[in-house]
């Protein structure tokens, strides 16, 4: 039973990280590509990361929740590297498919 | 007391973060994380102007709540418009004003609205007052706005300013 349950677990996640990775090289502009690993990959890491707690807490003696840990730290940086990825393509003038809102880190001219 | 213990809950926090890392509960490690979470708040006390407080706790789990619903949702939408291809999606960049007034709140904001449905955080106006998003696929960009500020920044300002002023 528990196996089965795992089994979702992992397959879920895995299907999520691949979608999230397919949509890195799929999408055509950088900020589009931005939205695969922040959130396909987050919720695939998720299942891959409660499926492990799972298993550890079963098969071994004690609850494990390193995997809590590694949530919240993915949780915080995520999103943080995904903003500081953006600001810098608008820092840089990277090509969009939609217009970019004004730099306002540029140097005054 | 406020001298001696400037961030009670950055304390219990980090208290709570080294028995995880530990990943055992003993006396020893209970006393050394109490420790560690008295210390590291006086070594970063520059990140931390102000003191945090939180004054619905409810309004805290209930937004939440909220979050853990909508990055299950979000990661659905991104994964099924990722899969129907990138052609029928409609990109924006959206100004969102906040409300908000202090960093903390402004952060968890950005950090929300990047895990959230369809947008990313990409840029804070230099005054605080704008944050700019890009969302993947929107139609009518004034209803995400709304949304936004109805769903994510009401609570967050309820739980971190309200009655600070």
């Amino acid at each position: 039973m528990i196996d089965i349950l795992l089994s979702v677990l992992i397959l879920t996640g895995a299907i999520f990280t691949f979608i999230g990775s397919l949509g890195l090289a799929r999408l055509r502009d950088f900020y589009t590509r931005l939205h695969g690993p922040t959130k396909a990959t987050t919720l695939g890491v998720g299942c891959l990361l409660i499926a492990s707690a799972v298993y550890f807490s079963v098969r071994e003696e004690g609850v494990s929740l390193h995997e809590v840990l590694v949530t919240l730290f993915l949780f915080i940086t995520a999103p943080v590297s995904a903003h500081l990825l953006a600001k810098a393509a608008l820092h840089l003038k990277v090509r969009s498919l939609v217009a970019t809102p004004p730099d306002n880190d540029a140097p005054a001219e | 007391m406020r001298r001696l213990l400037p961030h009670p809950l950055l304390t219990v926090s980090l208290a709570l973060l080294w028995l995880l890392l530990v990943n055992q509960l003993t006396a020893g490690h209970v006393v050394l994380g109490a420790l560690l979470g008295w210390l590291i708040p006086f070594a970063t006390s520059s990140f931390w102007p102000e003191r945090i407080r939180i004054h619905h706790p409810l309004t805290l789990l209930r937004f939440l709540g909220v979050f853990v619903i909508d990055i299950v949702r979000g990661s659905f939408l991104v994964a099924s418009l990722i899969l129907k291809g990138p052609k029928r999606l409609r990109p924006a960049f959206v100004e969102v004003p906040l409300a908000l007034e202090t960093d903390l709140a402004i952060g968890l904001l950005a950090n929300t609205i990047s895990l959230t449905p369809g947008t990313v955080s990409a840029n804070l106006s230099a005054d605080k007052r704008t944050l700019i998003v890009h969302t993947l696929d929107t139609g009518d960009a004034a209803a995400l706005v709304a949304e936004i500020k109805q769903r994510y920044e009401m609570p967050l300002k309820k739980i971190f300013e309200e009655g600070s002023e």
